[in-house]
């Protein structure tokens, strides 16, 4: 038997523009085994979302007409079918699953009807049969409760919950090929460990090939057979993932490696990549990636590389590995070179900020007379301390409070209870014209680099709104020079200040938005998720930038994240959030090298890791977060907990103190104190 | 007559144009300087349909000017008397141009191209006997020795020398603007032509030329035609009815912005304190404007316009001719049409605004520690323009129909001012009365519709450039 079901030669899907074509996707080949995983790997806007949409023919009207090439499923072309003929492939023979499984669900149909629907069109189920296979099919993807979850509508169920329930309809048609296009991007980390797990089990069981869509390389470590790796509408790199893991040949892929941040690299500068990717509108003869790329030398100015097998299966497209072509000594040699190094700066130490018993709960009104019905404890007595240069990064999973815990330190949002104090001022006493005067010592930069900024102010308004509003720089003539030299320092041209926003990339606009919040000279910095709306190379770059202005101006940064991949490389000190509660909290060290509390365990262990040798078993959490209107009794966590004791069902665990430094909520490490 | 013997006098509703056209005039200079509104307006300049009806709406706006300048002349005295007395009727410019039409008035009413009455009368023949027929109109087609006869020829003479002149200053337009457009993009003068020819300029020239072309040539043929004859017949008192469609243009202009403009203040203002301060501010907005939507509107519109009504009666001193008073009585028309349509753009205002509030760079600046009313006028206002502008576009159209139905069931403008209103209120007889007189409530349908639909079609270009939902990519 043929073992390749899916069998993609030279698609090319162009858009028409009014500046020409768009080639998003250019010409990639690739092929797809029975039973197994290839994934397409590439940072957003490389077009691997358009090879799919292109694979099911669901492409907008502007590039409908432009598709050649084939793609051959079992024998069949899937290119020259008519639409009504595709209607039969697409749910049936494929089967998709998108990023967002909040907008992918109808939400005023139940979950049972949006399983059936598909079962109706594709396998003429109706009645009592249809019902009992989607309930077999809830059961199959791990949804509990199956019966009454199946007369529920999407609003009722969590983020992951709706993720299964995609993956449901998805495998009610049985389909040979299931696309993935980022199947777990939207979801915390504990959460996508068990939708891995589940499509891993589901491929297990009923041999579906998954094409599966990423820019996470943990994940296409952890479950994929092989790997494409995408660049500028076409395939750069392509092998097996073991191949592909022990040494990655094309420079794009080094470089995504050397990007990655970690514990290794403390205290090193990151790698990136500079610049970004090329236009898609122009026709390329050269090397897609030679402007950015550090080897590139003439050749790879002059001819687009081809499609080589130097080793096997491993392909790839770069001169580097073309025997036809010799590149030059000092390439060679600049290959084979490390990275710099740079010595760790220790911090300074003072504590600058110190929150005690932090709370902010959000009243429920409900009712004709607008009772107050309950709160939302969003965050229920949160205390930790920040010094002077230093970085204290808060984890955990979205919804845990931690957001809301970072504005009511900076009386964004004001606190219900508690108190945040910077140096000898109470803030949480201060307001009007009072805080408004130490506004300018605690500035935030957001995760949302496109809606940080007024669309409708030209760059250099923007940043000098924070000096006017505090009276710093002085006059005009000082304030321009200032945004001048404050745009040089994150890495931007002063041009730019005549730009508007929606000029810039992503990450350079993060840019402006940390020189904004530069601009007032603060002391302490709220980071809310800086990097978690950019691509790995551009995190690199704005993670060297937070550090290099923590090295040089003695910044101090609670770095608000959930990405622990970050937390290794720049925090001092980690504190881990559950339901609006610090769970335990340590240095770096402490906390992710030993971690006490099983929940911290059970989230580190759930990061997917690129490193293959070191390997963690996955602790597997059950369910989801609690709601924070009505927490668990006792331990918040007691229900998802693996080592719950009948104590934990009663009291919340006091403050245990593991070292000097280390401190955890937990009954697992005796019964605690208070403070 | 000379310079000396005119004394201006500008109405309310005059002075509040004049001030409408600055505010846009100022407007347009700011935004000129604005990449982000430039390019938004460019894509409005860039739609076929938006440029079509903006020129309709242009020569409407034209016209609607020349009627807002208003003057009265002096009466012809004799002797020395150093005193100057101006007549009681307040003209235009607008009556000035059309003298011809203004002047002559026929006895009733006359068909559209009649030489004749359209009542019978009794006339006495040159020699004694009386007959009952149908008299010769004293202007419409006076011209004519045997009307019965030569009527078509002569139409079709008129229209046609009509027609050429048209032509010929379409021609005249189309090359000057190919000269301007050769010399700004640094063309050959044929290439330029070829260009605007087939649409490849930047802006869609060839059409709206092409819609200009049609306005030429139609008020080419009503000019031509129109001194001849009574183009669309005469009204029951035989005036002009082409007279009173042109000068009701202005009161459905002055209906459709003023009553936007008294409307704003209020809709942005309070839309942006009930959405950004939330709290007491927000129920107090929002407990105002919901109980003044649920009044009925025109039954309020009709109390305050019969209160007004007596109020002017009561005091004749106040205003010294009748235009004076039609004039407050359309002013009055407009802020009350303005105090109960604000509603709807602030409910639309309050929740965009609290939707905003919430968003990062408001949080940033109250970081910065930005005060509220800055935050308001350099954050909130100008990322709630769009829909300010959006909903003033749309509601333009809405207004002037409101007009004729409000003028239809009397609470409307003034019974002595010209509106498209009042001639269709005037029409529920005309229609009623065998044979029935169909022309006026045509004319005004024809005008109104053209006026509303250009709008509608302008406003839809608007809204596709600048609503960011309707944005393409």
């Amino acid at each position: 038997m043929n073992d390749i079901l899916l069998s993609v030669r030279d698609l090319r899907t162009w858009f028409d523009s009014s500046r020409g074509p768009i080639r998003a996707v250019d010409g990639i080949s690739f092929d797809v085994r029975r039973g197994e995983t290839f994934a397409l790997l590439g940072e957003s806007g490389c077009g691997k979302s358009m090879t799919a949409l292109s694979l099911m023919q669901l492409l907008p009207p502007q590039a409908a007409g432009n598709v050649s090439g084939e793609v051959i499923l079992d024998g069949q072309d899937l290119l020259a079918l008519p639409e009504l003929a595709m209607r039969d492939v697409r749910g049936n023979r494929i089967a998709m699953i998108f990023q967002e499984p909040m907008s992918s669900l109808n939400p005023v149909l139940t979950v049972g009807e949006q399983i059936g629907e598909t079962l109706r069109r594709h396998k003429k189920m109706s009645g009592a049969a249809a019902r009992t296979r989607v309930l077999e099919l809830l059961d199959a993807v791990g949804i509990p409760d199956r019966q009454r979850r199946c007369d529920e509508y999407p609003h009722q169920l969590s983020g992951g919950m709706k993720q299964r329930v995609m993956i449901a309809i998805a495998l009610a048609g049985e389909p040979e090929l299931l696309i993935a296009d980022e199947p777990t991007t939207a979801l915390d980390v504990t959460i996508q460990a068990q939708i891995l797990d589940l499509l891993q089990q589901l491929q297990q069981d009923t041999g579906m090939a998954i094409l599966l869509i990423t820019h996470d390389l943990g994940v296409v470590a952890g479950m994929a057979d092989h790997v494409a790796v995408m660049y500028a509408g076409h395939i750069v790199e392509q092998a097996a993932r073991a191949d592909f893991f022990a040494r990655p040949l094309h420079p794009y892929s080094q470089k995504l490696f050397a990007s990655l941040p970690g514990r290794a690299k403390r205290g090193h500068a990151l790698a990136v990549i500079e610049g970004s990717v090329p236009s898609l509108a122009q026709e390329f003869r050269a090397c897609r990636f030679a402007a950015r790329c550090e080897f590139a030398w003439d050749s790879c100015r002059a001819q687009a590389p081809r499609w080589l097998t130097p080793e096997g299966e491993h392909g790839v497209r770069c001169h580097l590995y073309d025997p036809a072509i010799t590149a030059p000594e000092q390439v060679l040699k600049a290959q084979a070179a490390a990275e710099t190094h740079k010595p760790p700066q220790p911090g300074s130490g003072g504590t600058l900020i110190h929150v005690d018993r932090l709370k902010v709960h959000f009243p429920i009104h409900k009712g004709l007379f607008k009772r107050v019905a309950g709160h939302v404890r969003a965050v229920d007595g949160v205390s930790l301390e920040l010094q002077r240069g230093r970085t204290v990064a808060l984890v955990g999973e979205s919804g845990c409070g931690k957001t809301t815990a970072g504005k009511a330190i900076l009386q964004l949002i004001r606190p219900t209870a508690g108190s945040v104090r910077y140096g000898n001022l109470e803030l949480t006493a201060l307001s009007g014209g009072a805080l408004r005067a130490h506004r300018r010592d605690l500035q935030i930069i957001f995760q949302d680099p496109y809606s940080s900024m007024n669309p409708r102010m030209m760059v250099g308004d923007i940043i000098e709104e924070g000096m006017l509003a505090q009276r710093v720089g002085g006059a005009a003539a000082g304030r321009g020079q200032r945004i001048d030299a404050l745009l040089t320092q994150v890495g931007l041209a002063p041009e730019a200040k005549h730009r508007y926003p929606h000029e810039f990339s992503g990450g350079q606009r993060q840019r402006i938005c940390i020189a904004r919040a530069l601009a007032v000279e603060p002391k302490v910095i709220v980071c809310d998720e800086p990097t978690s709306a950019l691509d790995v190379s551009v995190q690199a770059q704005i993670l060297n930038l937070l550090k290099g202005l923590q090295d040089d101006l003695g910044l101090s940064y609670l770095f608000i994240t959930h990405n622990m991949s970050v937390v290794e490389y720049l925090a001092h000190n980690v504190a881990v959030m559950y339901l609006g509660r610090i769970v335990e909290q340590g240095t770096v060290e402490d906390v992710l090298q030993n971690p006490k509390h099983p929940y911290t365990q059970a989230l580190l262990s759930a990061v997917p890791n690129v490193d293959e040798q070191t390997k963690r078993e996955v602790i597997r959490l059950e369910g989801d977060m609690p709601s924070p209107v009505n927490p668990p009794p006792g331990c918040h966590f007691h229900p998802r907990c693996p080592h719950v004791r009948p104590e934990c069902r009663k009291q919340y665990p006091r403050y245990t103190t593991l070292s000097e430094t280390h401190q955890v909520n937990c009954f697992l490490y005796g019964q605690g104190s208070e403070r | 007559m000379s310079m000396t013997a005119i004394k201006f006098v500008p109405l309310w509703t005059d002075v509040l144009i004049y001030l409408l056209v600055a505010v846009i005039v100022a407007f347009v200079l700011y935004a000129r300087k604005r990449e982000h509104l430039r390019s938004q307006w460019r894509q409005v300049a860039r739609s076929r349909m938006g440029m079509a009806s903006l020129v309709v709406l242009l020569v409407y706006v034209a016209v609607g000017l020349l009627d807002s300048v208003h003057f009265r002349e002096a009466v012809e005295r004799n002797g020395d008397n150093a005193e100057v007395h101006y007549s009681a009727e307040v003209l235009s410019v607008l009556d000035v141009v059309l003298t011809p039409l203004r002047e002559r008035v026929e006895k009733t009413y006359s068909a559209p191209f009649a030489t004749h009455l359209y009542a019978k009368e009794m006339m006495e023949l040159p020699d004694g006997s009386s007959v009952r027929d149908y008299p010769r109109l004293d202007y419409g087609g006076a011209h004519l020795v045997n009307p019965a006869a030569d009527r078509g020829a002569d139409i079709l003479a008129t229209a046609t020398q009509a027609a050429l002149q048209a032509a010929a200053m379409l021609l005249v337009l189309f090359m000057l603007v190919s000269g301007v457009l050769a010399r700004k993009n640094k063309l050959g003068f044929a290439t330029s032509m070829g260009r605007v020819l087939r649409g490849r300029t930047e802006l869609p020239w060839h059409i709206m030329l092409l819609t200009f072309g049609v306005l030429l040539i139609l008020g080419m043929l009503a000019a031509h035609l129109g001194v001849k004859y009574h183009v669309f017949g005469t009204d029951k008192v035989g005036q002009d009815v082409l007279y009173q469609v042109l000068k009701s243009i202005r009161t459905g202009l002055v209906i459709g912005t003023l009553t936007t403009l008294v409307m704003l203040p209020f809709a942005v203002l309070l839309g942006i304190m009930a959405g950004y301060f939330r709290g007491w501010v927000d129920d107090v907005i929002q407990y105002t404007y919901t109980t003044l939507s649920s009044i009925p509107g025109v039954l309020l519109i009709a109390a305050m316009v019969l209160t007004l009504q007596v109020y002017v009666e009561t005091h004749p001193e106040l205003f010294d001719t009748i235009a004076h008073r039609a004039d407050m009585r359309l002013l009055f028309l407009c802020i009350i049409l303005g105090i109960t349509s604000w509603t709807g753009l602030c409910r639309l205002l309050r929740g965009e605004v609290m939707k905003l509030r919430e968003v990062d760079y408001i949080q940033s600046a109250t970081a910065f520690g930005v005060g509220h009313f800055k935050i308001i006028g350099r954050h909130l206002l100008p990322n709630v323009m769009h829909i300010v502008l959006i909903s003033v576009v749309l509601d333009f159209s809405g207004l002037v129909l409101a007009e004729a139905v409000l003028s239809y069931v009397g609470v409307g403008v003034d019974p002595t001012m010209n509106s498209w209103g009042n001639m269709i209120n005037a029409a529920r007889l005309e229609m009623a009365r065998e044979p029935i007189v169909w022309w006026s409530l045509t004319a005004a349908f024809i005008f109104m519709f053209t006026l509303v639909l250009s709008a509608n079609l302008f406003s839809d270009a608007v809204r596709d450039a600048f609503d960011p939902r309707l944005r393409k990519q």
